[in-house]
């Protein structure tokens, strides 16, 4: 792990929710080096998703810098921060979100119509991520045909496809029984030592963030500190 | 996968809902066709009439008749070619079925209609024949009809001298019109007046209506008023106009077609636009996250838009093609079955409205759920709120 992969700088974020304003983060600062595997902890409202959407381009700050490769993205905004996004995140959900109309190959390949490749690149590109995630005999398969487990390996293979650096995981054991839940982290952590992903994941669970390198706590929109898993 | 093959299936998301919304559009599409080629009949179908032709017909109504000695009065008037008179027969034939006859002079129909093509040997059977009639080549064909044959029509309006209102007439000539126009206009069956006139119950010597045939269709307005100054303030006031107003107003006594056309058309798109329209929003609505995820992926908003909008466009062109190429065979099949009387054309006109309707009625239906599938933001989305 070298440079900074992930740099937040003092980030505001206050959302307005009717008449009343909430601010959630409260200037934090964080540094994520390249090829890290984070996990953010706290409780409900401790502003842990907000801070992943903001790392991962879905929002922006009210105040403050995010920097991610190098890259000014809190001064991106509609066209060009889709298209930040399309090239350098790959995004992992705890309801999985696939699309249900689609085989599990084509939802790998939704993200690959953004790219110049051509059918022949698009469907090897999908083989190669659904093989990585061990799901390439279920690839025709169409979302309420596979489990939980199966469902989360797809969004894991979408989120791989076009090869970005940052993967960001909201809470991707959520819905998932212990021992899946175990299988899908195990492979958040290949896909971390062995293939050089940087991740942050936000999860409720203390033994899914075991299987991160750091585990940082945030409590009222502040990092109280960090720690360095066992694992 | 292609973008069109994601759009294409997200359509097929729900199949009843699709295809049901898709049997609405075509029916929609099916009704808009016909009635489309009925409107252009109406409102534009008589254009190939010319306007070198008036009609002169009594000014209460055209139910009046008029006495025949104001035959030689239009006649002298400047720019008169030629004038021949014509009487209602209100034909039926067999069980019931109304047809379209008139008693007329034939010599005086020729000079009158030179559209009408019939061999000479025919025309003048027709002027030497008293039990003579005529028909167009549609008429004939419907019933099967030839030359020689003898057949009984009757008339709901005039009995004969012996009270019957059967008549009998020698079927002497079939003409054909001289274009594709005048062909399809070939449904009138003409009897000769001489006949008629003597035979009838009702009395000799009166005209339904004349028919005058102008030297020059530029004076068309100028004999008009002629005529009718003429017989203003005499027992028999006459109302004179172009040929294709008369064939209008003959139309509107049954109503103003074009506007009740319009007016079933406006209900049929009216409930199409709700139908579909509730549709596409409540699809919209069902997978609001779905397009969060397109748009967390790297699709810009742009794109999402695009992608509601061509849903949209495809259920309606699916549908709207589907229904007028449907009513393109059946617009010729009633107009078979009908023996030309009601020539619905489902032509290039119609298809071009029908174009025009099928992008207007995707824009009305898909842009308000395609602009809010383009506005929403992301972290809203994926929050459910």
């Amino acid at each position: 792990m070298s440079e900074a992969m992930v740099q937040v700088r003092n980030a505001q974020k206050a959302y307005v929710r009717g008449r009343q304003t909430v601010e959630v983060l409260h200037g934090l600062s964080l540094d994520i080096p390249r090829g890290d595997f984070v996990a953010l902890m706290g409780p409900s409202g401790s502003g842990k998703t907000t801070l992943l959407n903001l790392i991962g381009g879905l929002d922006s700050p009210t105040a403050g810098e995010i920097r991610v490769g190098g890259q000014r993205i809190d001064q991106l905004a509609g066209g060009p921060l889709a298209e930040w996004r399309a090239r350098n995140v790959g995004f992992v959900f705890q309801f999985y979100n696939l699309m249900p109309v689609l085989t599990a190959e084509r939802n790998v390949e939704l993200p690959l119509l953004l790219t110049r490749l051509n059918g022949a690149q698009r469907r090897k590109s999908v083989a190669v991520a659904l093989e990585v995630v061990g799901l390439a005999d279920r690839a025709r398969h169409k979302p309420k045909e596979l489990s939980g487990g199966q469902e989360q390996r797809v969004a894991i293979a979408r989120a791989l496809v076009s090869d970005p650096a940052l993967l960001i995981c909201d809470e991707p054991t959520g819905d998932l029984d212990r021992r899946t839940a175990d299988e899908i982290l195990g492979l958040l952590q290949v896909l971390n030592r062995n293939h050089g992903k940087t991740i942050v994941m936000v999860t409720h669970d203390p033994k899914a963030a075991e299987f991160a390198n750091r585990i940082l706590h945030l409590e009222k929109g502040q990092l109280l500190e960090q720690a360095t898993a066992a694992a | 996968m292609t973008r069109t093959g994601f759009v294409i299936a997200n359509l097929w998301r729900k199949k009843t809902r699709t295809v049901l919304t898709l049997l609405s559009i075509v029916t929609a599409f099916l009704l808009f066709g016909l009635l489309q080629a009925v409107n252009v009949l109406f409102t534009s179908g008589a254009d190939f009439i010319g306007a070198a032709r008036l009609v002169t017909q009594a000014r209460v109504s055209f139910t009046q008749s008029l006495p025949m000695r104001l035959l030689p009065q239009i006649e002298s008037v400047p720019g008169v070619e030629h004038v021949m008179w014509q009487q209602w027969f209100g034909a039926v034939y067999q069980e019931n079925t109304q047809l379209i006859f008139l008693a007329t002079d034939p010599a005086r129909l020729r000079l009158v209609y030179p559209e009408y093509i019939m061999p000479d040997a025919q025309w003048q059977a027709f002027e030497s024949t008293r039990t003579s009639m005529i028909v167009g080549r549609n008429l004939a064909n419907q019933y099967g009809w030839e030359i020689g044959q003898k057949v009984p029509i009757a008339s709901n309006i005039f009995p004969q001298q012996d009270g019957s209102k059967n008549w009998t007439f020698d079927l002497v000539g079939i003409y054909d019109g001289k274009d594709e126009d005048w062909q399809r206009n070939t449904n009138v069956g003409w009897i000769n007046f001489a006949y008629f006139d003597e035979a009838n119950q009702f009395g000799r010597g009166r005209a339904g209506t004349y028919t005058i045939k102008l030297a020059d269709a530029g004076q068309a307005e100028q004999v008009a008023r002629t005529i009718d100054a003429m017989f203003e303030n005499s027992p028999d006031e006459t109302k004179t106009q172009t040929e294709k107003d008369f064939n209008i107003g003959f139309i509107k006594q049954i109503g103003d077609i074009g506007l009740i056309v319009r007016w079933i058309l406006f209900a049929v798109f009216f409930t199409l636009l709700l139908v579909v329209g509730n549709t596409i929003a409540q699809s919209v609505r069902e997978r609001i996250p779905e397009l969060a995820i397109l748009k967390t992926l790297g699709f810009r908003d742009g794109e999402v838009l695009g992608f509601v909008l061509a849903e949209a466009a495809l259920l309606c062109a699916l549908g709207g093609l589907a229904g007028l190429a449907i009513a393109t065979p059946l617009g010729v099949a009633i107009t078979r079955a009908t023996g030309g009387n009601l020539p619905i054309a489902v032509d290039g006109t119609v298809w071009l409205v029908g174009g025009i309707a099928i992008v207007l009625l995707s824009l009305a239906v898909g842009l308000l759920p395609a602009l809010r599938a383009g506005r929403l933001t992301i972290v809203d989305a994926l929050a459910g709120r």
